[in-house]
Formats: C-alpha cells, structure tokens, sequence
C-alpha cells in the first residue's frame, strides 16, 4: 500500500493546492513544498535497503483478468527518478510560489504541477506497462496544462498542443509496442520480463515492437528528429520549464529505456537505433543551442543535447556507459534545475532573458549570481563538480564503446564543446561585463527564488567532491538496473590519473571558450544560419505541414459528409442503413411471415389503424404544426400499445417525452421558415424510396425477430434476483439503477453531454452571429 | 403567454407537479417510476411555469443554473459508482443498509443515490434547452 500511497498522497494534494495558493498567498509555495519533500525523506529511507541489494515489489489487484495491476517495482533506478523527482520538485514548488506570487491563477500551477508530480512518481515507480502507460500519458497531460498556463497567449496554446500531439502520438505508438511486447513475455509486470530477454530479441516481432516502443522513448525524450517540441515548451512559466523540460518528464523517455534496457537491449538493432539516434540528437541540440539568445532556448536547446547524451550511453549499454547514465541523469537534473531557475530569476527582475539586452547583473544580484555560475561550470564540466565527472564518464564510455568508438568520441567532443559555450552564455553574458541600465530596477530575488538554485548547485560541488557519497548509496545500484545485473565495478572518482577522457575534457574546454569568445560573430554566419534552419526548423515546419495536411483533409471529409443539411444526414445514414441491413437480412435470415392475425384484437387494429393514419398524415400535412400533431398521435397510440402489452414504465416515459416534444418543437418552429415545395418531383420519389426502403426492412427485421424462439433466460434471472440482490420489484427500473448501471451512466452523460452542446448551439451561435455582423459593420 | 387561467392554473399545478414527480421518483423501485420519469415530470412542472410566467421568473425559483443541475446529477451517479468501489465490490455495484425507521425496514441504496443522479440530470438537460429556446423567442 505503501508506494501506491505516495503517488496518491500527491495525487490529493493536487486538489488542495489551489485553496492553499489562495488562502495561504506569499507562503503557498513554502506549504505546499512539504508535499514533495515528506515524499522525498520517505523513500530517501529506502537507500539502505536499497543499496543493500533488495528490491520492493507492490501490486494492487485493478482489472485481473485483463492481466492489469496497479503494481509497483522500486529498485535503485526508480529509487534515484523518485529522489529526484520528489527532490527538485520540493524547490519547484518554492521557486514557483515566489515565480508567480501575486498571479491570481497560481492555484491552477499548484493544481498542474502536482498533477504531474504524481504522475511522474508514478512512471518511474509502475511495474505494469498498462499502469506506466496510464501514468505516461498522464504526464503529457498535465505538461500540456503547464505548458498552456498562459493560455492568453496564442504561442502558449500553439507550443502546449505541439507537446502534447508530439508526445501523444508516440505514446499511442509505445502502447502498441507494449502490448505486443506482453504478447511475446505472457506478462505485462517488467520486473517478470527480465528473465526472458532472449525469447523477446529472438521473436520474430521483435524489430516492429521495439520501433514502436522507442517511438514512445524518442517523442518524451525530444530525440531528433521530434526534438523541435522542446525549445516550443519554453512557452511554459519558467518553474514548469525548470521541472518538466529538464529534470523530469523529458527524462521518462530515458528511464523508460534505461528500464526496459535488460529486457529489449544488447541487441544489434537496439544499438545501432538507439545510439545513432542518441549520438545524433546530442550534437544536433548541443550546436542548436548557440543559435539564440534567449537563455531558456539556449538551455532547451542544451537539455536535448543532455537527452541525446543518454539516449547514445543507454544504447551503448556496457559497464562505463550504464554507470555514466546514473551520474549524469543525477548531475544534469541539478544542474540544469538550478540554471533554469536561475534564467527565470533574471527574467522576472530584469524583465527579459535576451543575453543581449542584459549583464553585468552580478552587482545586483550577486546570490543568483553565484549559484547561476556554479551550476554553469558544472554543466561545462568543469572539475571539481559532479558535471565533470558525468562527462568523463561519457568520454570514456564513447571510448570503449563497441560500435564505431571514434565516431561517437569525435561526435561527444564536439557536442561538449558546444554546451562549454553554452554555459558561458547562461552565466556570463548576464551577469559579468558591464551593467546595462534597465526599465525596470533590478534588485536580488526573495528566498523562495534563490533557495532552490542554491542547494542544488551546492550538491553538485558536495556529489562532485566526495562522489562516494553518492556512489555507494543510490548511483551503483541505478547504474546496475540499467545494466540488468546486480553489481557493477565500475566505481565513481573525481581524479582518473591523465587519460584520453582528461585530455579530451581539456580540449573541450579549450575550443568551447574559443567559440564562445566569437560566438556573435559565429551566430551570424551564414553557415551556422543554414545549419540553424536545417536542423532546428526544418523539423518543426515538417510537424506543421503533417497538421495542417491533416486539419484540411479533415475539413474536406467534414464538408462531405457534415455538411449541414439535416435532410442529407438523413438520407446518408437511412441509404446505408437500408443497404446494409437489407443486405444481411436477406442473405443471412429467411424471413417468414409466422405472426398469424387471428389472435389479434379490434382494438389492436384500431390503434394500428390510427398509427397509419397519423403517419400518413405527417408525411403529407402542409404545415410543420400539423406534422408534429400528427407524429404526437403516433407516439401517444404507440405509448397505448405499450400500456397493452404491459409496460407501463416505457408508456409512462413515452408520453412524458412526446408532451416534452410537443413543447420543444413548438418553440423551435417559431423560428422554421414555413413549408416550402421547392424540391424537385424526383427527389420527391427519391426519398419516397428510401423511406418506403427503410420501412420496409424494419418491418421485416421485427418479423424476423419474431421468428426465433423467446429466450427467456435473462428475464427469469431479472425477475428472480431483482428483489433478492437490488431490493426493488421493478424490474425495469432496477435494471436502469442497478444491474446495467454502467449503461444508464453512459446514457446520462450522453444526455449531459448533448445538453451542454444544445445549449451552446442555441446561445453562442446567436452571439457568434453577432459578431460577424459587427465585424463586417 | 398572458393568460390568467394558465397562471392560476399553473401556480396550483407546479406544487402537485413536483410533488408528483418526487413521489414516481421513490415508487420506482417497486412500481412503475424512477430518476428518469420522475425527472421529466419534474422538468414539465417548471416548463409550465415558465410557459405561464416567463423563464426569467422560473430560473429565480429553480435558483440553480440547468447546466449546473446536469453537473451535479453526473456527480451524483459516479460518487454511488464510487462509493462501491470502496466498499471494495466492482464499479457500480449496488450497497445496502436497512436502517428501522417509524417500526419499518427501508431499504437505502447506493442506486438511489445513482437515480438521484438521473433525475438531476433529465431535469437539467430538459430545462437547459426549453428555457435556452423560449428565451431566443
């Protein structure tokens, strides 16, 4: 009960934090932190056991016999994702109390921001694939809610759809994956899966599941070529940036290939794809980055490289690069965390985050300042922080690697060389050189925006100096879950003696203050423009053209089919009808004519009689008064036949709705333009026939129903249980309330649902009509 | 409409209406009635009153917005759905208590809480549209 709790737990106080951003105002944050960080000291209690050896299996019964349980499988890697998830987000709520304080939608953040948490929690934690799935897609929803949070803006409504379609589609195409994936296993429990890695790689499905698997991995994680959904996420107040577009949701993507890497990995497809892809998305975003000058785009654009980084170590998959995962999922997490709290302090007491309008920030913001700088050294890589360490990993990871090493070290070395000049932008530009005078008074930001910036890049010194801290209690262990095994050698120190990975680190940095020092030169060149373009547009305007390919062949099948005549509706759907049913009708059944009609009585006649009359009636009445007068004689005599074959619920309810009817369509009529005859003679005949048709088949479908044999099992189960389990003798009603429950709820909201639509048809296309008036007025 | 024998009628009618309407309501279960009758009966008394005396006056009296009414009724049927869940039974599976009360047994279900659910909905489906279209007149 335990795991599933602090999922919950988060769940819970996703509906009480908008009472607390309202109630509590300045301190909303500082409260709501509590959340996350009692979460983070709970499962921080499981590093001993955990680094022991053992592993937490939980599983709560959902739909068993659909093979579905909310079940839980807590080892050292879902143990570091729910640390950190938990961790940063303690921050994250504090920085965003003091982000948007005084911004009277900040319930809303609270409300999406532990939404998501959960979530979250609940990816890196599920055992079930359903179960992930479910969370997975959770987090797509309320990243698009935060990404959407200044939903005024049409660039925030534009960017949250993009992430969300992106991702969405991917995770559709993941689905699939999984499902075959339980096909191939008999299971969908992960942790039942590792031991059958062989029988998976060797199944002949096995390259179509993987694609559609690493689909799902590749959207979440922003893999070119769908990296183009991440720098649009920016768009996002800066808190969901620091949280979502960094430290966690673009990471699940890794962590699901982290995890599912013993059972799918070590193969000759899981290494080309998933390295390649990795490798390719690393340079790409790292190079990506130096084409802006706004801070966020720049760290966006550096995250992707981070991404790309762990998507080629996960592909690599030895000793070096599982290792390397760990630490540098733990080392960008905090440094990237702080950077982009950090960009949006600066954004939101200077009043932008162009690197061009702002520097020398340092004399007035020197706290930010410091920790900005701290946390930008470690994602240069610069030793003694955890950074550093993370990228020699990766260095000697792309060394030893088993597939084109010098490819992958050349490409590694070039992508740092990059993010060097990257951190030189972030810390910098804004705050050295000279103080530019700005509109606004810049002054240092409160606690709540410093604190978080300041404890994790102050880890990053502490894990950079003394790794063993780390390394013993949480890394070993999530490095070994990735590898699939229980122990690794590989172990984490700050000194490596001078090897090729040390060279290369100062190489890096060598060429990567090089392109910094020309970097505005370098921007403008038109070389870097055109790479600009290739790369980081080129992808997005593809995505743009699919859309709008696809809303415009949507309008054209719409125009087609809906296009707005109630008298075309009908006689598509009664056409189809006649021809299909007939069709089955015919060839399948032998339609008898068994009711014989001598046991039928006069009145029985008589009320027949009427109905025929009345229909009749409407099908010729001059006037749309007459018609519905005469429909209602059909309905009320159909209600009698009810009453007679002893229904008197359906009676009841027959004639309630036909005096409601009368009433509706008497004041729709008001608004009918009177009975015209401006239809031709021959689609006169032409819907003669297809109402003739439609008749017809109904008449001979009852015939045939009548023919087979009344099987009165589900009546005698009714009439037997209804009093004995539901309490009531109605049997009808307790059929409605009880036994088909689902159904009635389905039809409630069916009704609920047209209700709503309805009313809008009624009001808002008046308003809307409105509107086109004054507007051509 | 401005007519005095539909005013008075009405004001006589909408009370008996209503009360006919919660009556159909609880004989559902054993006889012929239940949420969805009893909410068009419901929905036709405060349809005649705003036939007599416009929907202005009518929404005063129901005091609560009809597409509220659809809301609530909504929430009612999941909570009876849910409150099985917690009892552990599958999603929408019927709980009973059989409280004594005046020296009869009642029986007191979680399907009443769903025809509640019902009821609240027809009632407000119904009046959303009828007043949404008598007030276009």
């Amino acid at each position: 009960m335990n795991i599933l709790l602090s999922v919950l737990v988060i769940f819970a106080f996703a509906f009480v934090g908008p009472f607390v951003g309202k109630y509590a105002e300045k301190f909303s944050g500082w409260i709501l932190a509590l959340v996350p960080l009692s979460v983070f000291l709970w499962f921080a209690g499981f590093i001993p056991e955990i680094s022991g050896g053992e592993v937490f299996n939980e599983s709560h019964v959902w739909v068993s016999y659909l093979g579905i349980n909310m079940s839980f499988y807590l080892d050292g890697l879902s143990l570091l994702f729910a640390l950190i998830i938990t961790g940063v987000g303690t921050f994250i709520m504090i920085y965003g109390g003091g982000y948007l304080a005084g911004d009277p939608n900040i319930g809303r953040f609270y409300f999406s921001i532990l939404l998501f948490m959960g979530s979250m929690l609940g990816v890196v934690l599920a055992d079930n694939i359903i179960a992930l799935f479910i969370f997975w897609e959770l987090t797509s929803i309320s990243s698009y809610l935060l990404i959407g949070y200044y939903h005024e803006k049409e660039e925030s409504r534009k960017s949250a759809l993009q992430a969300l379609i992106v991702t969405g589609s991917g995770g559709l195409a993941m689905l699939a994956g999984f499902i075959i994936l339980s096909i191939i296993t008999g299971t969908m429990e992960i942790s039942e899966m590792f031991s059958q890695s062989l029988a998976v790689s060797e199944h002949p499905w096995y390259l179509g599941m993987l694609i559609l698997v690493l689909l799902g991995a590749f959207t979440k994680s922003a893999q070119f070529p769908f990296h183009f959904w991440l720098p649009g996420a920016m768009a996002a107040p800066t808190p969901v940036s620091a949280y979502l577009h960094s430290a966690t949701m673009v990471k699940a993507g890794v962590y699901l290939m982290a995890r599912l890497n013993p059972v799918l990995g070590g193969t000759i497809e899981w290494t080309y794809i998933v390295t390649i892809v990795g490798a390719i998305t690393m340079v790409v975003g790292s190079w990506l980055a130096l084409a802006h000058t706004d801070l966020k785009k720049v760290l966006a654009y550096s995250t992707v490289m981070a991404l790309g980084t762990l998507t080629m170590l996960i592909g690599l998959g030895h000793e070096y690069a599982v290792k390397a995962i760990a630490v540098f999922i733990l080392g960008h997490s905090l440094y990237k965390g702080a950077l982009f709290m950090v960009a949006g302090t600066v954004d939101h007491e200077a009043g932008t985050r162009d690197v061009n309008l702002i520097s020398g920030l340092r004399k007035t913001m020197p706290i930010t300042a410091t920790f900005g700088c701290i946390a930008a050294l470690s994602m240069a890589g610069m030793a003694p922080l955890l950074g550093f360490i993370g990228k020699e990993l990766v260095y000697e990871a792309a060394l030893s690697a088993n597939v084109f090493p010098m490819a992958l070290i050349t490409v590694a070395v070039l992508a740092n060389i990059a993010v060097v000049a990257s951190s030189g932008i972030v810390a910098i530009r804004p705050f050295f050189g000279e103080y530019k005078e700005h509109d606004k008074h810049v002054h240092e930001a409160p606690a709540s925006m410093w604190i978080g910036p300041a404890v994790l890049s102050v880890l990053s010194i502490i894990f950079g100096i003394l790794p063993f801290l780390i390394d013993g209690t949480i890394i070993s262990k999530a490095a070994a879950s990735v590898a699939g095994t229980p122990e690794l050698v590989v172990s984490l120190s700050l000194w490596h003696g001078i090897n090729a990975a040390l060279i290369l680190s100062v190489v890096t940095f060598l060429s990567g203050v090089a392109v910094y020092i020309f970097w505005n030169s370098f921007r403008d060149s038109r070389g870097f423009q055109g790479y600009s373009s290739v790369f980081g547009e080129a992808p997005r305007k593809g995505y743009e053209n699919w859309l709008s390919g696809t809303l415009s062949l949507a309008a054209a099948q719409t125009r087609f089919f809906q296009n707005g005549y109630l008298r075309h509706y009908l006689l598509t759907v009664l056409s189809f009808f006649v021809i299909v049913t007939g069709f089955t009708l015919v060839t399948k059944t032998d339609v008898v004519m068994a009711a014989s009609f001598t046991d039928i009585m006069f009145y029985e006649w008589v009320i027949a009689g009427v109905i025929m009359i009345a229909g009749l009636a409407a099908v010729l009445a001059g006037s749309g008064l007459v018609a519905i007068a005469a429909l209602g004689v059909v309905g009320y005599s159909i209600s009698l036949l009810y009453i007679m074959f002893s229904a008197p619920d359906l009676a009841i309810t027959q004639v309630l709705v036909e005096t409601l009817t009368v009433i509706l369509v008497a004041l729709v009529l008001i608004h009918i333009p009177k009975f015209s005859t401006f239809t031709s003679t021959a689609s006169k005949v032409r819907d003669a026939v297809i109402a003739g048709a439609t008749g017809l088949i109904v008449t001979l479908i009852i015939l045939a129903v009548l023919t087979v044999e009344f099987d009165p099992f589900m009546t005698e189960y009714f009439a037997e249980n209804s009093y004995v389990v539901a309490h009531g003798r109605n049997i009808v009603n307790v059929i409605l309330v009880d036994f088909r429950a689902l159904d009635t709820f389905g039809e409630i909201v069916v009704i609920g649902v047209a209700g709503v639509g309805v009313y809008g048809l009624i009001k808002l296309g008046k308003k809307m009509i409105h509107k086109e008036e004054e507007t051509t007025v | 409409m401005n007519s005095v024998i539909l005013k008075t009628a009405a004001r006589l009618l909408f009370p008996l209406l209503l009360v006919f309407s919660i009556f159909l309501f609880f004989r559902g279960h054993n006889e012929p009635g239940g949420g969805f009758i009893g909410g068009l009966v419901g929905a036709s008394a405060f349809v005649l009153f705003a036939i007599a005396f416009g929907t202005e006056v009518t929404r005063k009296l129901l005091r609560i917005d009809p597409r509220i009414l659809i809301g609530w009724g909504l929430f009612f049927a999941l909570v009876s759905g849910i409150m099985s869940m917690m009892a552990g039974d599958a999603f929408f599976t019927g709980q009973w208590i059989f409280p004594v009360l005046f020296g009869s047994e009642i029986h007191l279900g979680t399907p009443l809480i769903f025809d509640i659910g019902v009821y609240l909905v027809v009632v407000g489906f119904t009046l959303a549209v009828i007043f949404a279209l008598e007030e276009e007149n």
